[in-house]
């Protein structure tokens, strides 16, 4: 059985879930850089982290149409296979 | 409600008693044949009358009949051959560990090739067609999330704070013009459509029904609990891709922001919901209860099987130039009084 951490919650948390968007609950607001309010519409939303949604900032699936790879944790610094040394001098 | 139309001596024979009072004895029933239980409209539509007791039951017939001993030990015959169907048409499942889950739903409900009624209804359907579509839905979708409300008291934990967290999105936090239910009421009512739950249970095939009594079977018994979480988070990971194309299928016929809303919710609210339903409550669920893996992944597959079903007889109707519902009966007229997206589809 999982137990929740004891210390204090802090009022929104972030969750990346595998493969996927974040969830972000709690006490939050979405903002555009000028401040403006973005509509959440739900206590609870998923965050695209794929890139590919059509309704940004908010998640709608397509992650699983790309293939889209993330893992459930922190992803700590490696070499990318993809990454050849061709790749590298062309950025 | 109205009491249904029989469809054969069983439905027939549980429909006359019912308007009789629950004294009436249960006896002389006629026994429940060898029929194909997801195809015959008979057993489908007397398990579909049996369930209803469970939610707003019937006009003119005594709410006592929900727990009559009678009809309970019918509806226990016709569940068995159901479930029965149900585990053969998907297989055993394997018993996976709780890590193992969230992947085992997303592979069961993975987007197949082939024909998909989601493309057709984005781009093909007409405004007749997207009609008989939403009348099939009617039935779970005016009630939406009601069946799974019954697994809150029957989970503990995290997969029940999961499936609170889904269930309070569903009910639009508590404000009815949110409410899922509330939002395919307005889409039906743009649609021209009658909205009074249950209007159309004569119009509805037995393959229609069977996916709604599958929801109330898993709903009803504690024991099928995992299965019904199987069921919702394969409900979940497979609805926002095709809701986004319902949505634009139902823009390119005319509709405006109001009526696709309910659509358009979905794509934004279930990529929500499918996280939580994966890994929250099923993940949680088998980190519990490691026994309960199989039946998680039969509630899962079980869904696919019977959407898949239920979609292939839609498109093969209207391929075959047929309308996908049963006939109208009598002067009941199922053509909708408010042609409200007509001049647009024209
Ligand atoms: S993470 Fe889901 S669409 Fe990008
Ligand atoms: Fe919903
Ligand atoms: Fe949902």
């Amino acid at each position: 059985m999982t137990h929740e951490p004891t210390h204090v919650r802090p009022s929104a948390t972030v969750t990346p879930y595998e493969d996927g968007p974040l969830l972000l609950r709690g006490d939050f607001e979405i903002v555009t850089p000028d401040g403006e309010h973005i509509e959440a519409g739900r206590p609870t939303v998923a965050l695209c982290r794929c890139g590919r949604s059509r309704i940004k900032p908010f998640c709608d699936g397509t992650h699983k149409l790309i293939d889209f790879r993330a893992p459930a944790g922190r992803q700590l610094p490696h070499p990318d296979p993809a990454d050849d040394a061709e790749q590298r001098t062309a950025d | 409600m109205r009491l249904p139309e029989a469809r054969g001596e069983l439905s027939a024979a549980v429909i006359e008693r019912l308007g009789s009072g629950p004294a009436a004895g249960f006896a002389c029933l006629p026994k429940v044949t060898d029929v194909d239980p997801l195809a015959d409209e008979d057993l489908q539509l007397t398990l579909a009358v049996c369930y209803e007791l469970h939610y707003s039951g019937f006009d003119d017939v005594e709410d006592r009949w929900e727990w009559h001993p009678g009809l309970l030990a019918l509806r226990a015959d016709i569940e068995r051959m159901f479930e029965l169907a149900l585990r053969e048409l998907t297989g055993p499942q394997p018993s996976v560990g709780s890590a193992e889950i969230p992947a085992a739903l997303t592979a069961l409900t993975a987007e197949q090739g082939g024909p998909s009624l989601a493309r057709y209804i984005q781009s093909h359907a007409t405004i007749d067609q997207f009609r008989e579509f939403v009348i099939h839905r009617s039935l779970y979708q005016l009630k939406e999330a009601d069946p799974h409300t019954f697994a809150i008291p029957r989970l503990t934990g995290r997969a029940k704070a999961a499936l609170i967290e889904i269930q309070i999105d569903e009910y639009g936090s508590g404000q009815l013009a949110r409410m899922h239910a509330e939002l395919f009421r307005t889409t039906m009512s743009c649609l021209g459509l009658d909205t009074a739950y249950g209007a159309y249970l004569d119009r509805l095939p037995a393959v229609t029904l069977a996916g709604t009594n599958m929801l109330s079977m898993f709903a009803l018994h504690r024991r099928l609990r995992a299965a019904l979480t199987g069921q919702l988070a394969a409900f979940e990971m497979s609805s926002s891709l095709p809701n986004s194309r319902y949505g634009n299928g139902l823009r390119r016929l005319g509709g405006d922001n109001r009526a696709t809303q309910f659509y358009d919710e979905h794509v934004e609210a279930d990529a929500v919901h499918e996280q939580i339903a994966a890994y929250d409550m099923c993940g949680s669920l088998v980190a519990e209860h490691p026994e309960l893996a199989a039946d998680v992944l039969f509630g899962a597959a079980a869904s696919e099987a019977l959407g898949g079903m239920a979609s292939t007889h839609l498109l093969d109707s209207w391929a075959a130039g047929r309308s996908s519902l049963r006939p109208a009966l009598g002067s009941a007229d199922p053509q909708p009084q408010a042609d409200l997206l007509a001049g647009v589809a024209a």
